[in-house]
């Protein structure tokens, strides 16, 4: 199938560019910005695995959810783009070579894994699936899942409140 | 033809540009960012694996979703740390907090 081949090379270069300045920028602005085609990107990516209702929430939560936040707590505490703060520290070469190191063995362990693939297609809608087992097999996650959110609502209040 | 590996390959590279972000940025947010990148690597991964190993279970997705809904917590609880950092110190530079206490 060409055609997902070519999806998949260009969701590739979008999510590799972008995310090459989410870490590079050097105002923070444009990295939080950039953020954006990373993320949609990988809904994308989801849209060629068949997973439907995952590209929907990532673009929901994480495009629409997370990023504007990030952009919101830059904006209230850089004041501005950042421009004229260093916006790296001192370990660049460091933190390089580990990252390098890092890629380099996972690429070698999975290039040499014999995977169980299986030729089986996906379902061509897996939404109900995806429903269902939520709901049956691991509504102890789906609990804990809303437990940790509420959790994290009432910290995040508490954390953020201004002190009287 | 886009093969399991393709993915895998993509994902790792996701992850060590992120990891290369955690590890460079001084301001919190910005490391926070690279946080999101690793978590979006790591969901690659399971759905990749639910698509060419297991398609008739879904338990990727499930993983995916609760990685979407972990990251969120961790971005509200993160956010609402730095902005309790910044009033305090007035600043958002990981390598300028170096006080145990307030």
């Amino acid at each position: 199938m060409a055609g997902e081949a070519i999806a998949f090379y260009i969701l590739t270069g979008m999510i590799v560019t972008a995310a090459a300045i989410v870490v590079g920028s050097k105002n923070i602005v444009h990295a939080g910005v950039s953020l954006v085609p990373v993320l949609l990107g990988v809904a994308g990516l989801y849209v060629l695995l068949r997973a439907e209702f995952l590209t929907v929430v990532q673009i929901l939560i994480y495009v629409g959810a997370i990023t504007v936040l990030l952009l919101f707590v830059i904006l209230l505490t850089e004041g501005a783009t950042g421009l004229r703060t260093r916006q790296r520290n001192e370990q660049v070469p460091l933190a390089a070579a580990v990252a390098a190191l890092f890629l380099v063995t996972l690429l070698v362990a999975l290039t040499r894994t014999p995977w169980a693939l299986t030729n089986q297609p996906s379902a061509a809608y897996n939404i109900g699936a995806v429903g269902t087992s939520l709901f049956t097999t691991y509504v102890l996650v789906f609990e804990v899942a809303g437990l940790l959110i509420l959790a994290s609502l009432v910290g995040a209040i508490v954390i953020a409140r201004k002190e009287s | 033809m886009i093969g399991l590996q393709h993915y895998l390959i993509l994902s790792a590279l996701l992850f060590a540009i992120g990891l290369f972000g955690v590890l460079t940025r001084r301001n919190a947010v910005a490391v926070l960012m690279g946080v999101e990148l690793m978590l979006n690597a790591a969901a690659i991964n399971f759905v990749a694996f639910t698509h060419f190993v297991s398609p008739g279970l879904v338990r990727g997705h499930v993983a995916a979703l609760v990685i979407i809904t972990l990251a969120a917590c961790e971005a509200v609880v993160g956010l609402a740390l730095v902005i309790n950092a910044y009033r305090h110190l007035d600043t958002i530079q990981v390598d300028e907090m170096n006080l145990m206490k307030g």
